[in-house]
């Protein structure tokens, strides 16, 4: 008799515990159902197209401006003209010195700040009709092309994931942050 | 039209009256008698659409006789069909929530058509668990809902024109939305990763078929990031990034990354094409400033504006939207002679932190020229500035982040013009 009533009390507590946690689960603030499905590398591998500054996240592959002359000539010129001037859709080379003048003129080589970038747009975005369907030799290759039209490097140098971070564009030293995190 | 009391105070020079005039006037002011021939033409009393019953329920768009209010201005990239943009109509709307069929547009290579049941969102990189997350699991997260819009940072560029374009209100600052915006606090996701002490800053990528990127401080994100999937109570349009978009409140529109797929956490920024080439703010020193996030405080008179002409001397609506990426708008000022003498706006009920804010007054238009123009105060004593105060330490044609004041001329026509004091 008085240990039934022990027991009852004790599942009672327990009821009462249970009842709690299931509540509190309830009232979400900030609570994760943690249901996210941890991937594999192997899955990341696929997915992660970031590449940073430093080269971080840059594939293997390798390709120099006279390669990427050729490839430029098939995939780019439609849009972007002959040595990548006057076409329809923005000038990639020029401008060179004007960022600071009255008329500043855009180019990839008059205002991009690294040339990482290039690499990760185009491998991202290009070509517009058919994304996704260079390697990244070829990305590697036109990536060059680009940066030769600018005079950052010459015809022959190969650029990789250890070289490319390595081009110092023109005005590299022309951006500050507005954001600063402490704000 | 009723007439006005010959005691009535102006609250400013040229006509502006206090800004609670309708509210004191009552229902009678602007109302008018309805013409004979509108009364009846054929029928004793009965309109040609009281004579039958009316069509099928379920239908779901706009009036027949409101169609011209669609998006404006919409182009894309030569060459192509869905890179560039279409802007909200804003000078035929009213309150501050945006029909999401009339949400501005800015696409990097069109609008994708994503599977929601195959549709991911991955978290990796400086992370202790790296994960992936459907669209059936995300549903059981909790969710937030706030009403705040999305701005371009390209919104209102073409006022850096040197002489003022002729444009409506939406084709110069309809760039600009407005919508209650749900999903999951983005912290809740990045909690259940675990990010490492050395992640700072999140690099998110889209599904398009640019897999459009912008790299986001992780201070903001674990501020009051979500991951949107719905929009004005259904779920995302695909135009406005179904099934789920990054929804950064306050900051540029073009951060707020579309059709999400990845986020990456990273040491630092990514350096984007983006939010380097594009979205970056030069000074007239040559020097370009990055990640200038924040949308400023910002006002725009929507009515009476370019191609909604006045018909004739008498007592108007001046109307108008104001919002700033700092907080909520604390006052709309109103001038009707150029910014000599102002006057306050009455704001409506709803001045939300981060939305659009819907400002009225009334204005007695003498039938003689005039320039009104609207300012905007934010809670954070942000005060919208001059055209001129804008322009200060930036470079001619950099255009991003345009929120100086805007200023409508109206002749003795009652015709409507963008015009520069």
């Amino acid at each position: 008799m008085f240990t039934s009533k022990i027991t009852k009390i004790a599942v009672n507590i327990l009821i009462i515990l249970i009842a709690q946690n299931i509540f509190a689960d309830d009232v979400f603030d900030g609570v994760s159902p943690q249901l996210g499905v941890v991937i594999s590398d192997d899955y990341i591998e696929q997915i992660d197209f970031v590449v940073m500054p430093s080269g971080d996240g840059l594939p293997g592959g390798s390709g120099n401006a006279v390669t990427g002359k050729v490839l430029y000539s098939i995939h780019c010129m439609a849009c972007h003209g002959p040595d990548a001037k006057g076409g329809i859709n923005g000038d990639l080379a020029g401008g060179h010195g004007t960022i600071s003048g009255p008329i500043p003129k855009k180019t990839v080589g008059s205002y991009w700040p690294y040339a990482t970038i290039i690499f990760d747009y185009i491998r991202r975005a290009m070509p517009y009709q058919l994304p996704g369907t260079l390697s990244n030799n070829e990305v590697y290759a036109l990536t060059a092309y680009i940066l030769n039209l600018n005079g950052v490097i010459g015809e022959d140098e190969l650029m990789n994931a250890q070289t490319l971070p390595k081009a110092k564009m023109p005005n590299s030293e022309g951006f500050i942050w507005a954001y600063s995190p402490s704000e | 039209m009723k007439e006005t009391p010959d005691n009535i105070n102006f609250a400013a020079n040229n006509g502006l009256l206090d800004r609670r005039f309708f509210l004191k006037a009552g229902l009678g002011v602007g109302g008018g008698l309805m013409s004979a021939s509108a009364l009846s033409s054929e029928g004793k009393d009965r309109f040609p659409w009281m004579k039958q019953p009316g069509m099928p329920m379920g239908q779901s768009g706009p009036s027949r006789f409101e169609e011209h209010i669609k998006r404006e201005g919409v182009g894309s990239q030569p060459g192509t069909t869905g890179s560039g943009a279409s802007r909200t109509p804003i000078e035929y709307l009213d309150g501050i929530i945006t029909p999401s069929r009339l949400h501005f547009e800015r696409h990097h290579s069109g609008i994708p058509d994503i599977d929601p049941a195959q549709h991911r969102l991955v978290i990796h990189g400086l992370v202790e668990r790296p994960l992936s997350f459907s669209m059936e699991s995300l549903a059981r997260y909790e969710h937030v809902s706030n009403i705040q819009f999305l701005e371009c940072s390209g919104n209102s560029g073409a006022m850096i024109s040197p002489k003022p374009l002729q444009r409506k209100a939406s084709n110069l600052h309809g760039l600009v939305s407005c919508s209650e915006w749900g999903g999951v606090p983005l912290k809740i996701l990045l909690d259940e990763a675990g990010i490492k002490p050395e992640g700072k800053w999140i690099v998110a990528s889209g599904s398009d078929a640019a897999m459009m990127s912008r790299s986001v401080p992780i201070e903001k994100i674990m501020d009051d990031a979500i991951i949107a999937t719905h929009q004005n109570g259904e779920p995302l349009r695909p135009s406005n990034g179904y099934p789920m978009r990054l929804f950064l409140p306050g900051w540029e529109g073009n951060a707020c990354v579309k059709w999400l797929r990845t986020i990456k956490v990273t040491s630092g920024p990514s350096m984007t094409k983006d939010e380097t080439s594009k979205y970056s703010d030069l000074r007239d020193d040559g020097i370009a400033e990055l990640f200038t996030f924040p949308m400023g405080v910002k006002s725009v008179i929507t009515s009476p504006s370019l191609s909604l002409n006045l018909t004739g001397p008498g007592i108007y609506q001046i109307k108008g939207i104001a919002w700033s990426g700092s907080g909520k708008i604390k006052s709309v000022e109103l001038s009707a002679d150029g910014g000599k003498t102002w006057a306050e706006a009455l704001l409506d009920e709803h001045v939300l932190p981060k939305a659009l804010t819907r400002f009225r007054s009334a204005w007695k238009w003498d039938g003689t020229p005039a320039t009104i123009m609207s300012r905007a105060i934010d809670e954070k004593g942000n005060i919208q500035p001059t055209r001129e105060q804008w322009f200060v330490g930036r470079a001619k044609n950099t255009f991003y982040h345009f929120n100086a004041i805007q200023t409508w001329g109206v002749n003795t026509a009652g015709e409507i013009n963008n015009v520069y004091l």
